[in-house]
């Protein structure tokens, strides 16, 4: 199956063996885990297995299979074909050597990694999927999508808008449009209101199941680690959505139980820590494993790995396929992503997830030379101190050079938010 | 109850025992096996509990009993034993630079931190120093002889080496350089400080405190008078112990 996708099977095998220690050290080694996240482990041990095998016999049954980079895409246009949507990782620091011969030194782990994967010939995702959606996100990902379409031959880029005013929902509104029309040509089928509402039912499903879970993690003691919440959120872009939306189900009645008997997996008042920044993406761990190893617990990720991705739903109750279309405009119009200006929405969110998850404190995270998100991690600790919230500003990329520093950093903060619950 | 700290920095390992008697300090230079360090520099000391802070901590932690705490908070605790008042803490390591902001009960309110670079810290100095020939103990004395200063404008150790050996061929007095090369540092513990707010009283601890010309010059460019105790790298072992004791703020004269 390896030779066919065209992967360097050395260098895959490498891969695969530094992701397996990573997991056995960053999450087998939890203690107290939910039993539900087994499934989750099965996920992550045949994520290069079990679950390429699906998506290759999905392209012989006719079905197209789509990868993304980002929450922008909607995920709902390729359901309604039957097709399969993916998430393409970009979190780990491989082929990063390759990678600088076409995108310079300062640029950001996630979009590296990117030209990482695909030149190491490692990643069968990207070797597998039938159509790959770039967005014009940052500026840093509009122009690698340039130099990618070079390396790729089923590149497709989509425009997003930077304003959402009038005339950017209207710009929004004519991709999704051009998007649908893409989709439809590669698969030979017709979106009808019909196949698109069920296509919005089913990834409604797997955001509710979502918010399910973010709404338990409120609890405290907290029944779930951050780290196996981030996992999560992780494997959300890159399972079948409908098992995954019952296996995720699954956990939140463990959860609950949990929740009733006054079980947690970290102490009661164990330190409470939200995240916000820049998505982390399978298998960049780095920040969440040193902040639940030094004694704190994550509650809640603001990040489009997370609470951003998955908020709000769409409408559903439309009439029309144009109305429906407009239904998933506007839940998507909603995501506040640092490529928008202004971006005051993210301000209210950060502060209205460390009031329903009880956070003692938020660790800002920014990937070096993302620009949008570093930008605005000055606005939000700035909001966010002046509401009394502790905040810690960490930037970094996926080395592990600086992990003895972000350890000290992220000792003192617990130190400090614990002096003042 | 006697009480031990331990620092275990990149460059040197400190301690402090403390008890309502006495008090004992010693400091060694770390090396590739920081645990024989330690152990030797335990040896023969009594105590009933230790704490463990600085890059070591963890690895100490795993061989002997002991509470852990970060270098920010030991910083702060030893800080405020010895300046009862001090809301604004600078810390110049081996390695790294902290700016730490208090609150009057001498709670931490803000710390900054460099992240992995370690420019501008003590090692940046000590090997600027071994470029000009120079003693690490000399080197501030060195810059404070000289009236100007050459512009050194790179905060990459390596860099500015490489600056500082095409100021020499170009004959730039050797006292000049010094002092250029002091002043290419201050800017960034200036701007970690104004980050965290500046409150008065300064306290400047860690080893480069020890130099002169450094202090004189953060005086200037703040405005503010710093105020370096008699063994600044000792604040974080210092703070160590009174953590141990369980004592937020004593004032600490002995030391």
């Amino acid at each position: 199956m390896w030779t066919d996708l065209g992967l360097d099977l050395e260098s895959h095998d490498a891969l695969l063996g530094i992701l397996g220690q990573a997991y056995q050290d960053v999450y087998l080694s939890q203690k107290n885990r939910p039993r539900g996240m087994q499934y989750f482990d099965f996920v992550m041990s045949e994520v290069h297995g079990l679950r390429i095998k699906e998506l290759l016999d999905a392209k012989r049954q006719g079905r197209p299979v789509v990868g993304a980079f980002c929450t922008f895409v909607p995920e709902e246009m390729v359901l309604a074909i039957d097709g399969v949507c993916v998430g393409l990782c970009a979190g780990a620091e491989f082929g990063f050597d390759e990678a600088e011969r076409y995108v310079p030194r300062n640029t950001c782990s996630l979009i590296k990694s990117i030209f990482g994967f695909k030149l190491g010939k490692v990643c069968p995702y990207i070797e597998s999927v039938d159509l790959l959606v770039g967005e014009n996100t940052c500026d840093g990902k509009k122009k690698a999508y340039e130099i990618l379409g070079t390396l790729v031959d089923c590149l497709y880029v989509m425009d997003l808008p930077q304003m959402k005013s009038d005339a950017g929902r209207a710009l929004l509104k004519s991709e999704y449009t051009k998007f649908m029309a893409k989709i439809e040509e590669i698969s030979g089928k017709e979106i009808s209101l019909q196949n698109l509402r069920r296509g919005v039912q089913i990834a409604n499903n797997k955001r509710k199941a979502a918010h399910r879970l973010n709404r338990l993690r409120a609890a405290n003691p907290a029944p779930i680690s951050g780290l196996d919440a981030l996992l999560v959120n992780q494997v959300y872009f890159y399972d079948d959505p409908v098992r995954f939306t019952d296996s995720v189900n699954k956990i939140c009645d463990e959860l609950e139980d949990r929740i009733a008997e006054n079980d947690g997996v970290f102490a009661p008042d164990t330190p409470r820590i939200l995240i916000s920044g820049c998505p982390m993406a399978v298998p960049n761990w780095k920040v969440p494993a040193i902040v639940e190893d030094s004694g704190a617990v994550i509650v809640g990720e603001e990040s489009c790995v997370g609470e951003r991705g998955t908020q709000n739903l769409v409408d559903v109750t439309a009439d029309s396929l144009d109305g429906l279309l407009d239904s998933i405009v506007d839940r998507y119009c909603r995501i506040d992503c640092a490529i928008f200006t202004p971006n005051e929405s993210r301000l209210d969110h950060v502060k209205q997830l460390v009031q329903q998850y009880k956070a003692d404190g938020v660790i800002h995270y920014c990937l070096q030379f993302c620009q949008p998100y570093q930008m605005e991690s000055g606005p939000v600790e700035t909001a966010l101190e002046n509401s009394d919230i502790p905040v810690l500003r960490i930037d970094t990329d996926y080395s592990q050079e600086d992990v003895g520093q972000i350890r000290t950093r992220v000792e003192a903060f617990i130190e400090r938010i614990s002096a003042q619950s | 109850m006697i009480s031990a700290g331990i620092d275990i920095g990149s460059r040197t390992v400190k301690v402090v025992v403390v008890s309502e008697r006495h008090t004992v300090k010693r400091i060694a230079e770390n090396t590739f096996d920081p645990l024989s360090v330690c152990t030797s520099l335990l040896e023969g000391l009594e105590y009933d509990t230790i704490t463990a802070t600085g890059y070591g901590r963890h690895l100490f932690g795993q061989h002997f009993e002991c509470n852990i705490i970060s270098e920010i908070k030991a910083f702060s605790m030893g800080v405020r034993a010895v300046a009862v008042t001090s809301r604004t803490i600078l810390d110049i390591g081996g390695q790294d630079i902290k700016a730490i902001s208090l609150d009057q009960g001498g709670n931490m309110r803000k710390f900054e931190m460099n992240d992995k670079c370690s420019a501008g810290t003590g090692r940046f100095l000590e090997i600027m120093a071994l470029a000009l020939g120079c003693s690490v103990r000399g080197f501030g004395e060195l810059a404070l002889t000289a009236d100007n200063a050459e512009n050194v404008s790179s905060m990459c150790t390596v860099f500015a080496e490489s600056e500082v050996i095409s100021m020499l061929a170009k004959g730039a007095p050797r006292n000049e350089i010094a002092l250029g090369i002091h002043k290419s540092i201050i800017g960034r513990a200036k701007s970690m400080l104004q980050r965290v707010s500046l409150e008065e009283s300064l306290a400047f601890v860690g080893g480069v405190s020890l130099n002169r010309c450094i202090v004189r010059l953060i005086e200037e460019s703040l405005g503010v008078r710093a105020y370096v105790p008699d063994a600044p790298q000792l604040m974080g072992a210092l703070g160590c112990a009174l953590h141990g004791l369980g004592q937020k703020e004593a004032a600490w004269e002995s030391l």
